[in-house]
C-alpha cells in the first residue's frame, strides 16, 4: 500500500503564545512540534507498511521551519517527503489547504491518505474530509484501528461516550486518525542519519496557486478569551496553599 | 427571498441527539437578532424521522422538514452529504447550523465542499457586527478565541460546540410548527462505506460515574512514574484516580480511567484536576462536578475558566504538602 501522511507543524504545547501586531495570528517566534494526532497517523502508516509492504510519503504545507516535521517523519521510517513551502500556506483555510495538497499529489497514486483528526492550532477538524471530497474518495474519521481485507479495509471509528463502530470501505480512501490508535516510536540515530539522504520534493506556492481560491472564511481577530466565571485563586507558599485547600475541603466542599 | 436559518438536528439510531436543542437555542437567538426565519430539518429513513420532526416542531420554529431517504437508514457520510446537498440546493437557506458532534464532523466538511462552500466548525458563540455575522471559536486548544466571518457566498455553514448554548432554554412555539415530509433520492450506488456493528469495548472495570471524589491527572505529570504521587493523594482523600486522554493514550493509566467526550462522564462532589489544561473534550466529561479544583502552572489554562478554586503553581511542589495536610485532617 502506498500511504500519504499529512503532517502539520504546530506550536509546542507548553509554548507561551503571543499575538502578532495585527491581532489576527500568533507571533511565529515560538518552538514548534508535530501536531499530535499527525504523529499517530504517521505511526499507523509505518505499521501498515511493515505489515503489508508499500511506501509511506509525508507531506506538509508551511514555511521553511515546517520541514522539521518531514525530517522527523523520514527519520522514523517514511520513504520520501513533499514540502509545500511558503509562509502563505499557514493562512489557508481547510478548503484551500486540501486543494493545495490535492494539486501537489495529482501525479501520484496513493491507496490511502492519513491525516490527524484535527490540528492543535486551528482545530478545524476538516482538512482530511475536504481532501477526500476533492479527490472523490470515500473517507472515515476518528479512526482507532485499520485492517486490510479483500477489496479494501475495515476501520474502527470512535464514536462518542465510549462507543465504536466498524466500517468496511474500498480503497483509495482518506482516514483521519485519532490519538492513541497505537504507541508512538522514537526516531533512531540511524534513522535520523538515513533521513538526510531520502528524497524531499519541494512544491512552491506558484505551482499550486491556480488550484486555490480565496479563503471563504476569515479570522477577524484573535484574543484571550474573557473569563466568565469567578474562580477563587489560592496563593502563597506550597505549604500555605496546602493548608488553605484542606480548610476548603473541610468547610466548603465538605469531603473531609 | 427572505433569509432563512436551517438547523439540521441530529438523529442517531432513530433517536434525537439532545445536543441538537443547544444548536436550536443558538439559532433562535440569531433569528431573533436578525429577523431571519428559522426552520429545522431531520434526516433519516422511515417513521422515526416524522416522530423526531414532530418533537422538534414543539419548539419555536417556522417549519420542520422530515427528510426521508431510504439510503439514510444507517448513517454514512456519502448518503447524508448527498441528501442534504439536494435539500439545501433546493431550499437555499442563508445559514445552516448543526451541532459539532462526531457524526457532523464526519459529513459536514464533505457536504460544504461538495457545495463549494465553507464551514466554520466548533463555534462557541456568535456576535452580530453591523450586518456581519461573526462566529466565535477556540483556537490553540482554547488558549485563544477567534472572531471568524464568512467571506464567500451563502449558504453559510457553522457547527456549535457542545455547551455553547443552553438546550433547556429553547423557546417553545405557541402551537406546533408545520412538519413537511420531503422524500430525497440518494441511490444506493452512491454509498461506498458499509457501516457495521456499533459496540462498546469489553466491560469497563472502573465505574468513575459513581465516585464522590476524583483526583484527575493530565499531561502536566510529565512521566509515568509520577502517577504514583497522584495515586497517593487520591488514596489520602479516599477518592479514585482518573485522567485526561493523553495519559491513557500513553498507557500510563488504563482507558477506563479516562474522563471526557470519548471517556466517562462524571459528576463527583470533588474533581481535583492536576496538570490538566481543560480542553473542551475533557470539560464535557467533568463540568457536572459539584466542586472543581484545578492546579496548573499556567495561569491562562482554560481549566481555570470552569474551576471553582484555582491554584497557579507547580503540582510537584503543591501535591506533597497537600497529601500531608489531608492525612493530618483525616487523622484528627
Ligand atoms: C475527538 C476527540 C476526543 C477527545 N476525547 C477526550 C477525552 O475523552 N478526554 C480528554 O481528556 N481528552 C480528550 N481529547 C483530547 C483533548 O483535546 C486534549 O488534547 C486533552 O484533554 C489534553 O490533555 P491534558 O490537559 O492532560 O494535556 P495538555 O493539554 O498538554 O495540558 C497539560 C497541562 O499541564 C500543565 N502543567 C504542566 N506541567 C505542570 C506542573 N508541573 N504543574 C502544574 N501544571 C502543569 C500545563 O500548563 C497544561 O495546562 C479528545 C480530543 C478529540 C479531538
Amino acid at each position: 500500500m502506498k500511504i500519504l501522511v499529512c503532517m502539520k507543524q504546530v506550536p509546542q504545547k507548553d509554548a507561551p503564545l503571543k499575538l502578532n501586531e495585527t491581532g489576527t495570528w500568533i507571533r511565529e517566534d515560538v518552538s514548534y512540534e508535530v501536531n499530535e494526532p499527525d504523529a499517530y497517523a504517521l505511526e499507523e502508516a509505518l505499521r501498515q507498511k511493515e505489515k503489508h509492504g508499500g511506501e509511506v510519503v509525508v507531506i506538509t504545507a508551511g514555511p521553511a521551519r515546517s520541514q522539521q516535521v518531514l525530517r522527523e517523519g523520514l527519520a522514523k521510517g517514511a520513504d520520501s517527503a513533499i514540502h509545500l513551502e511558503d509562509p502563505g500556506f499557514v493562512g489557508l483555510d481547510a478548503f484551500n489547504t486540501a486543494k493545495a495538497f490535492a494539486a501537489a499529489i495529482k501525479e501520484e497514486n496513493f491507496d490511502l491518505i492519513f491525516t490527524g483528526l484535527q490540528s492543535d492550532d486551528y482545530g478545524y477538524a476538516q482538512t482530511g474530509v475536504v481532501l477526500a471530497e476533492i479527490m472523490g474518495w470515500p473517507h472515515a474519521t476518528i479512526i482507532m484501528q485499520i485492517d486490510k481485507q479483500d477489496g479494501g479495509i475495515k476501520v474502527k471509528r470512535e464514536l462518542e461516550a465510549g462507543f465504536f463502530q466498524h466500517v468496511d470501505m474500498p480503497l483509495p480512501a482518506v482516514l483521519t486518525i485519532q490519538s492513541g490508535i497505537n504507541k508512538l516510536r522514537y526516531a533512531t540515530l540511524i534513522g535520523i542519519k538515513q533521513a538526510k539522504n531520502k528524497p524531499l520534493r519541494k512544491v512552491t506556492m506558484d505551482e499550486v496557486r491556480s488550484s486555490l481560491g480565496d479563503n471563504m472564511q476569515k479570522i477577524e481577530k484573535l484574543y484571550i478569551p474573557q473569563k466568565t466565571k469567578k474562580t477563587e485563586m489560592l496563593t502563597g507558599s506550597p505549604a500555605e496553599i496546602a493548608k488553605q485547600l484542606v480548610e476548603k475541603l473541610k468547610n466548603e466542599v465538605r469531603v473531609l | 427571498m427572505a433569509d432563512t436559518i436551517l438547523v439540521v438536528v441530529e438523529q442517531r439510531e432513530g433517536k434525537l441527539n439532545r445536543v441538537s436543542y443547544e444548536t436550536l437555542r443558538g439559532a433562535q437567538s440569531i433569528a431573533a437578532e436578525t429577523g431571519w426565519t428559522l426552520e429545522a430539518a431531520v434526516l433519516g429513513s422511515g417513521a422515526v424521522v416524522g416522530e423526531i420532526a414532530n418533537e422538534i416542531a414543539k419548539s419555536k420554529v417556522a417549519k420542520v422538514y422530515a427528510l426521508d431517504s431510504a439510503t439514510c437508514v444507517n448513517y454514512t457520510p456519502d448518503a447524508y452529504a448527498a441528501a442534504l446537498k439536494q435539500f439545501i440546493t433546493d431550499k437555499k437557506p442563508t445559514l445552516v447550523l448543526m451541532p459539532h458532534t462526531y457524526q457532523v464532523r464526519d459529513f459536514a466538511p464533505k457536504l460544504t465542499t461538495s457545495l463549494n462552500r465553507t464551514l466554520i466548525s466548533d463555534a462557541t458563540g456568535y456576535r452580530k457586527d453591523g450586518a456581519k455575522l461573526i462566529f466565535v471559536r477556540q483556537m490553540f486548544q482554547g488558549k485563544f478565541a477567534a472572531d471568524v466571518s464568512f467571506a464567500g457566498e451563502s449558504p453559510f455553514f457553522a457547527t456549535f460546540q457542545t455547551g455553547a448554548f443552553r438546550g433547556d432554554q429553547v423557546e417553545n412555539g405557541s402551537a406546533a410548527a408545520p412538519v413537511e415530509k420531503v422524500i430525497l433520492d440518494v441511490p444506493a450506488s452512491a454509498i461506498r462505506n458499509k457501516p457495521l456493528d456499533i459496540f462498546k469495548e469489553a466491560k469497563q472495570a472502573v465505574d468513575l460515574t459513581q465516585a464522590e471524589i476524583i483526583v484527575s491527572v493530565g499531561r502536566g505529570i510529565k512521566e509515568q512514574k509520577n502517577i504514583e504521587l497522584v495515586q497517593q493523594l487520591a488514596t489520602a482523600l479516599g477518592g479514585v484516580i482518573a485522567a485526561s486522554r493523553p495519559i491513557c493514550d500513553s498507557g500510563w493509566l488504563p482507558m477506563d480511567r479516562q474522563v471526557g467526550s470519548s471517556g466517562q462522564t462524571v459528576a463527583p462532589k470533588l474533581y481535583l484536576a492536576l496538570g490538566i489544561s481543560g480542553a473542551i473534550q475533557h470539560i464535557v466529561g467533568m463540568k457536572g462536578a459539584r466542586s472543581i479544583i484545578a492546579i496548573n502552572k499556567d495561569s491562562e489554562a482554560p481549566i481555570f475558566e470552569i474551576a471553582d478554586i484555582g491554584i497557579v503553581g507547580n503540582l510537584f511542589e503543591i501535591v506533597p504538602p497537600l497529601i500531608e495536610e489531608v492525612k493530618k485532617a483525616k487523622g484528627a
